[in-house]
């Protein structure tokens, strides 16, 4: 049955009053700019996506195959271009488009909109004004799927906003790996793209969620990502670009609403040409023997501005313990990178936070050790810049490694 | 015999203080030859000068090895020619860990088998995904060090202080990998030469030194019998050095 018309008429209220609310953070954008592309057809195989296609998904971690994968969601601009749930996972978990979910659930009312506001500012606004579908996913209780779910957003028109709503359900005791790209087709292309994020981990549940951006200099994200973690749930979100971007900000939020709920964010970014990047994580520690943890590892090369920021908020009565930790390198005399840690206590009298943020050249000392075994300058700073950025992220192909890397070569001689 | 290393009317200064004070000094292939001295004589500052960190400014004379002035090459340079260090405090690198450095030395994983065999002597089979470095003990990272050495396999290496921080226990196990380090295992090998520097000479129980040094104050002040040294700062400390400057 589908979700009841009349809540859906009352987020497009709340939606319409929000267009012109500007986002408290990052440059404002008019969106009015951008327009909708046209309906695209869908594809049997991912194998039958233009070669250009497939390389864009592939260099943002799908796997053209599907090998290692439980299942893939593909949507290009606006249209879902793919669905598929691998047949040896048929029962565990599903996977289609979140228009096809509003259609299919009704108690869908009880999730979509209910871990961020429709009206939290103009880009959540306009993607429930002009949505263009987003994925859903739900993994069934206790089931634990051995491989990810992978999904990619790809947008190959030029002057287009893509307004997603993706949704992940992980219901109670199960687990599931997700590993998303946003990307796009053509490097030159300029537009915006939306996309909002709820994600649900129910009582005992897991997610491992992995995202990798890879956009370019003439465009636009802003991603705006709320989760809710019940009791002894918890989410691992991995967030990685190494890309240059127009500009990105996103602050995604962790409720730990449950006792003993946990959540863990990595943030690895490069910062390439004139990138403006404003992201951060926030986590809110509401019941007892929650624990949070922010790891953020940034490089501002050539002209970037870095924002890297992370909250933690602790609400609960009893013990909570979270820790943001923040290391930044620049890389060029024309680089900024912005640390910014903040720690919130609500007479949260025995919860324990705390901080550890840095910005600092890549140490001369290292460099020569390295040296001292036979290693060149330049690849003993990529090795280690390369291990800065190393946060072990199970299942991301063995190319962002090299990805990493290339670009490191590309910019660390200004480094030093 | 050509000498491996040779160095002439070295003066070296660090931050505008004279750190050596126009050492000479050389060795032949396959020698071991010791270095003691008081703290801040110039023990390490040599060692470094003769590495090649950048800290340890030459404002005159030359280093030599193997026949070629190395003076003005990099690190990178100098080590590519034959040279190595075991650090006395090397530095931590997080990132970095000790299986991946060890990759990069042996060219990505070649004699695999011989480097998993050095792992498992020196006891350090549960820090290859380690930060270099990060958390070692004394101990663990003077095996570390001697490790990365077994793979990057120099004509000469230089090693400072290899029992400090390590108990009487490992010194043994450290006293044996210099000595395999430097093919001395069975048979003298000609072609690798070590230089050491200790404050103890628990290593000489272990390794087979042909001479020794006394540097006081930037300069080379005597030479002879390691271990006839050895025993004459440990009857009368530096002291009598100093007076027969």
């Amino acid at each position: 049955m589908p979700i009841n018309t009349n809540y859906l008429s009352g987020l497009k209220i709340k939606a319409e009053k929000a267009m012109e609310k500007k986002a408290a953070l990052g440059p404002d954008i008019d969106i009015s700019r951008y327009t909708q592309s046209g309906e695209r057809r869908r594809v049997e195989s991912l194998e039958d996506l233009s070669h250009q296609m497939k390389e864009a998904a592939v260099m943002a971690g799908m796997n053209i195959k599907e090998e290692l994968r439980s299942g893939s969601y593909m949507q290009v601009d606006r249209s879902v271009v793919y669905e598929s749930l691998n047949k040896a996972y048929e029962g565990q978990l599903e996977i289609m488009n979140i228009t096809d979910a509003l259609e299919k659930y009704d108690w869908l009312e009880d999730y979509y909109w209910k871990a961020l506001p429709v009206d939290h500012d103009k880009y959540t606004a306009q993607v429930e004004l002009n949505l263009t579908h987003g994925y859903f996913i739900r993994v069934f209780p206790h089931q634990k799927p051995q491989f990810p779910v992978q999904s990619c957003l790809l947008v190959a028109e030029n002057h287009i906003s893509q307004n997603v709503h993706n949704m992940i359900i992980v219901e109670e005791g199960a687990e599931l790996q997700v590993i998303t790209g946003c990307t796009l087709a053509e490097e030159e292309a300029e537009g915006v793209h939306l996309g909002v994020s709820e994600f649900y981990v129910k009582k005992g549940g897991k997610l491992f969620f992995t995202m990798i951006h890879n956009w370019a200099e003439n465009f636009h994200v802003r991603p705006r990502t709320g989760a809710i973690i019940e009791e002894e749930g918890s989410l691992v979100n991995n967030y990685v670009m190494l890309k240059p971007v127009k500009s990105i900000q996103a602050f995604p939020v962790a409720y730990l609403k449950g006792d003993m709920a946990s959540a863990k964010f990595n943030t690895v970014v490069y910062g390439l040409r004139d990138s403006y990047v404003d992201l951060g994580a926030k986590i809110i520690l509401e019941g007892e023997n929650t624990r949070g943890e922010s790891i953020a590892r940034t490089i501002a090369a050539d002209e970037s501005v870095i924002y890297a920021r992370g909250d933690l908020v602790a609400k609960t009565k009893g013990y909570c313990l979270a820790h943001l930790d923040c290391r930044g390198i620049v890389f060029s005399k024309k680089a900024k990178i912005f640390a910014i840690p903040e720690l919130v206590s609500e007479g949260a009298v025995k919860a324990e936070l705390s901080h550890e943020a840095s910005i600092g050249p890549i140490a001369e000392e290292q460099v020569e050790y390295l040296m001292s075994r036979g290693i060149s300058r330049e690849d003993a700073v990529s090795a280690i810049t390369t291990g800065f950025l190393n946060l072990d992220i199970p299942y991301i192909p063995d190319f962002l490694d090299k990805n990493i890397k290339e670009v490191i070569k590309a910019t660390a001689e200004d480094a030093l | 015999m050509q000498d491996m290393l040779k160095v002439q009317d070295l003066w070296v200064s660090v931050d505008s203080r004279q750190v050596l004070k126009g050492v000479n000094f050389s060795m032949k292939f396959g020698e071991t030859h010791t270095l003691f001295g008081p703290n801040g004589a110039g023990k390490t500052s040599f060692m470094m000068t003769v590495m090649g960190f950048p800290k340890y400014r030459v404002e005159q004379g030359k280093i030599y090895f193997k026949g070629e002035d190395i003076t003005a090459k990099d690190i990178h340079e100098r080590a590519q020619l034959g040279l190595g260090i075991s650090f006395q405090r090397p530095p931590t690198v997080r990132g970095v860990t000790l299986r991946k450095i060890i990759e990069i030395i042996s060219g990505n994983g070649s004699h695999e088998e011989a480097i998993s065999e050095n792992v498992k002597t020196l006891n350090l089979s549960g820090h290859l995904d380690r930060g270099l470095n990060d958390g070692f003990s004394g101990g663990e990272m003077k095996r570390s060090e001697l490790l990365q050495l077994m793979v990057q396999k120099p004509d000469m290496v230089l090693i400072d202080e290899p029992e400090s921080g390590v108990d009487i226990e490992n010194i043994a196990l450290v006293g044996e990998a210099i000595n395999a380090l430097l093919g001395k295992a069975r048979v003298k090998d000609p072609s690798r030469g070590a230089l050491i520097i200790t404050h103890t000479g628990y290593i000489l129980d272990y390794v087979n030194a042909d001479k020794g040094y006394i540097i006081i104050d930037g300069n080379f002040v005597c030479g002879g019998n390691p271990r006839d040294i050895l025993s004459e700062i440990k009857k009368h400390g530096y002291r009598r050095c100093i007076e027969c400057r």
